[in-house]
C-alpha cells in the first residue's frame, strides 16, 4: 500500500505543474438545460455543462444542492424531468433499453456505500462490471470469459487487493471495498467514472488512498472522472475543474485556482463557507 | 458562534430524563388500566384462574395421562399400582403416521408458497418492481391472503372442496404465500437495494440483477423466513386437520371426541415433540447458512 502510494505523489505533484492540461478538446459528455424535479421540490434547475475527455472533476456544493440527482441524471439511474445529455454522440433520454444498457456499460459508478454484493467474493464482486457487456442469458449465469477473468485479476492487483482476491467482501475494510468498488468500475473500460461522495464514509488516510487511485485512473487510463465532493480542501488538490452548485445551479465553473474564498462562500453561504476554510 | 447551540438547547439534561421516566410511568399505567378494562368487560377474574389452576392438573393427571390404575394381588395383599395404558400406547405408530403426512404437507405448502412468493415479492418490493401499478397489485393481493386467518382459509377450502388433506394444504398454502412474499418483499429491499443499484448503473438487465444482487444478498434470510415458515406451518396444521379432518390434527379430533383422552394426550404431546424437534433444526441450519 505505501509503495502505491508512494508512487501516486509524483503524478499529483506533476499534475499540479501541467495545468491546465489540455491534450485533446474531444468533448465525451454533453448536458443541456437539465432538470429534475420530485414531486414538489425542484433539486436540479436548467443546469448545462460539456465535459472534455480526461478531465477530472469536482463537484462541491452544500448537503441538498442537487449533487446526487445530477450524476445521477447521467447514467438515468433518475430519471430527468426535462433537458438533453449527449454521451458518446447519442442523448441519453431517448435510448430504448437495450441502448441504455451499452451506454450504461461505458460508464463507471462510485458510491459513497460501495454498493458491493457483500455475500460475494471480491473478484465475484469486481467481475459484475462486464455484465453490461453481456447478453442476458450468458450474463445471468454468470458466464465470464478467461480473457474477463484474467483482466479482473489483473486489475485487482493494481488495486493492491491480491490476497483479497477470493475473500467475501463483508470482510474487508471500507477503504478495501471502496477498491472494490473502483475495480468494478474499471473492468467496465468506461469512458467516464461518477463517483458520488466516494470518501464520505472513509477515514482520512483511506480517504487518500482513494482519491490517489481516483488521480491515477484520470492520468494513466485517461478516464474522464466526475466526483461529487464535500470536502473543499479535497476538490482543490484533486481536480482540474471544480464545479459549485447551489440549489440546483451552477454558481461556480472554473480551475482550484480560481475558486477564491469568495466564490466559496457564495458556493456555501457565509457561515458555512468560513467553517470550511478554517 | 458558541453561545447559539448554548441557547437552543432548552431542554436540560434533568428535564430530558424526567421525560423519559413520565413516559415509561404512563406506559405501565395504561397496560394495567387495559388489562382491568378487558378483564371486566369480558368478565374475567385473574384470581379465578389462579384458584383454577390445581384443579385443571389434577384433571390432566387423572384423566388424560396414558396411564392407568390397576388393582393386583401381590403377596397376598391387593394393591393399587399404576400401569401405562396399553390401548393408546398401541396407537403410536398411527400417529406418528398421521404427523409425517402433517410435517411434510407443512414444508410443501411452506415451499411452494415460497416460488409464488419470490415472483410477488419481485414485483412488489421498491427495489425490484416492474412498475408501479404490478406493485400495488402484487401488495393488494398479498396483504389480503396474509390478513385471512389460517383457520379462515381452511373454512373456504372446506366449503369448496370438502373435507380433505387438499383442503388443508390449500388454506396453509394460501396463508404462507401471503406471509413470506410480505417478509421476502422487505427483505429484498434490505438485503439487497445498493448492490442492485450498483448493477444496474452498470448496465446489467434485470434478469442479471436478479441473479447476481437480489438472489445472493437475500438468499439466506429468505431460506430462513422459509424455515419459520414451516415451524408455522406444523404448528397450525393441527387446528386445520380438525377443520379439514385431515393429518395430525384429524385423529386428535376422533380420539378427543370419543373420550379417549389418554390418546389425544399422546397426539398432543408428539405435536410438542415435532414442533420443538423442527425448531431445533432450523435454528441450527441457520446458524449454517446466515
Ligand atoms: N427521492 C427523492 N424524493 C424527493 N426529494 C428528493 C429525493 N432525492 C433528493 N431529493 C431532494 O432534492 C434535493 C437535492 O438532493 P440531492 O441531489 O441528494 O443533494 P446533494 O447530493 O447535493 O446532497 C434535496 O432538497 C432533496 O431533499
Ligand atoms: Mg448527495
Amino acid at each position: 500500500m505505501i509503495q502505491t502510494l508512494i508512487k501516486n505523489e509524483p503524478v499529483i505533484a506533476e499534475k499540479k505543474a501541467s495545468y491546465p492540461k489540455k491534450k485533446n478538446n474531444k468533448i465525451i459528455l454533453e448536458i443541456k438545460n437539465l432538470k429534475k424535479n420530485y414531486k414538489d421540490v425542484c433539486a436540479v434547475k436548467n443546469i448545462s455543462l460539456t465535459v472534455t475527455q480526461g478531465e477530472f472533476i469536482s463537484i462541491i456544493g452544500p448537503s441538498g444542492s442537487g449533487k446526487t440527482t445530477l450524476i445521477r441524471c447521467v447514467n438515468r439511474l433518475i430519471d430527468a424531468t426535462e433537458g438533453e445529455i449527449i454521451f458518446d454522440h447519442k442523448n441519453l433520454l431517448h435510448l430504448n433499453n437495450k441502448e441504455l444498457r451499452q451506454a450504461r456499460a461505458k460508464i463507471g459508478m462510485i458510491f459513497q456505500h460501495y454498493n458491493l454484493v457483500y455475500r460475494l467474493s471480491v473478484i465475484e464482486n469486481v467481475l459484475h462490471g462486464r455484465l453490461g457487456y453481456k447478453s442476458s442469458l450468458r450474463g445471468l449465469f454468470g458466464v465470464y470469459s478467461d480473457a474477463e477473468k484474467e483482466k479482473a485479476v489483473e486489475i485487482i492487483d493494481m488495486l493492491g487487493l491480491n490476497e483479497m482476491i477470493y475473500k467475501r467482501c463483508d470482510q474487508l475494510s471500507g477503504g478495501q471495498k471502496q477498491r472494490v468498488g473502483i475495480a468494478r468500475a474499471l473492468i467496465q473500460d468506461p469512458k467516464i467514472i461518477l463517483c458520488d461522495e466516494p470518501i464520505s464514509s472513509l477515514d482520512p488516510s483511506s480517504a487518500k488512498i482513494i482519491m490517489d487511485y481516483l488521480v491515477r485512473v484520470q492520468h494513466d487510463l485517461g478516464i474522464t472522472i466526475i466526483v461529487n465532493l464535500h470536502q473543499v480542501d479535497v476538490a482543490m488538490k484533486y481536480a482540474d475543474r471544480i464545479l459549485g452548485i447551489r440549489e440546483g445551479e451552477i454558481v461556480f465553473d472554473g480551475s482550484p485556482s480560481e475558486l477564491s474564498k469568495e466564490k466559496i462562500n457564495e458556493i456555501y453561504g457565509t457561515e458555512t463557507g468560513e467553517l470550511i476554510l478554517d | 458562534m458558541t453561545e447559539k447551540p448554548a441557547k437552543k438547547n432548552l431542554i436540560t439534561p434533568k428535564k430530558f430524563f424526567k421525560k423519559n421516566k413520565m413516559q415509561l410511568t404512563i406506559f405501565f399505567i395504561s397496560l394495567i388500566l387495559i388489562t382491568w378494562l378487558t378483564g371486566a368487560f369480558t368478565r374475567f377474574k385473574a384470581e379465578d384462574m389462579v384458584r383454577a389452576l390445581p384443579k385443571v392438573g389434577a384433571w390432566i393427571s387423572k384423566n388424560i395421562l396414558p396411564v392407568k390404575q390397576e388393582k393386583t394381588i401381590l403377596n397376598g395383599i391387593e394393591k393399587t399400582i399404576t400401569v401405562l395404558d396399553q390401548k393408546a400406547i398401541g396407537k403410536i405408530p398411527k400417529i406418528l403416521r398421521e404427523l409425517l403426512e402433517t410435517v411434510l404437507m407443512s414444508i410443501m405448502a411452506s415451499t411452494t408458497a415460497a416460488f409464488l412468493s419470490f415472483i410477488f415479492a419481485l414485483m412488489g418490493s421498491r427495489t425490484t418492481r416492474l412498475n408501479s401499478f404490478m406493485a400495488v397489485i402484487t401488495r393488494i393481493i398479498s396483504s389480503i391472503s396474509r390478513n385471512i386467518p389460517v383457520a379462515a382459509w381452511a373454512i373456504i377450502f372446506l366449503f369448496s372442496f370438502g373435507q380433505n388433506s387438499f383442503s388443508g394444504f390449500l388454506a396453509l398454502f394460501f396463508y404462507s404465500f401471503g406471509f413470506q412474499s410480505r417478509v421476502f418483499m422487505e427483505t429484498i429491499d434490505e438485503a439487497s437495494a445498493s448492490s442492485v443499484e450498483a448493477l444496474r448503473a452498470a448496465g446489467a438487465s434485470y434478469p442479471q440483477v436478479i441473479a447476481h444482487a437480489v438472489l445472493p444478498s437475500s438468499a439466506p434470510q429468505i431460506l430462513s423466513w422459509i424455515l419459520f415458515m414451516i415451524e408455522t406451518n406444523i404448528r397450525s396444521a393441527t387446528l386445520v386437520g380438525i377443520l379439514t379432518a385431515s393429518g395430525i390434527g384429524n385423529i386428535f379430533d376422533i380420539y378427543y371426541k370419543s373420550r379417549q383422552y389418554p390418546t389425544a394426550f399422546l397426539v398432543i404431546l408428539s405435536i410438542a415433540v415435532i414442533v420443538i424437534l423442527i425448531e431445533f433444526i432450523s435454528n441450527s441450519l441457520r446458524r449454517v447458512i446466515l
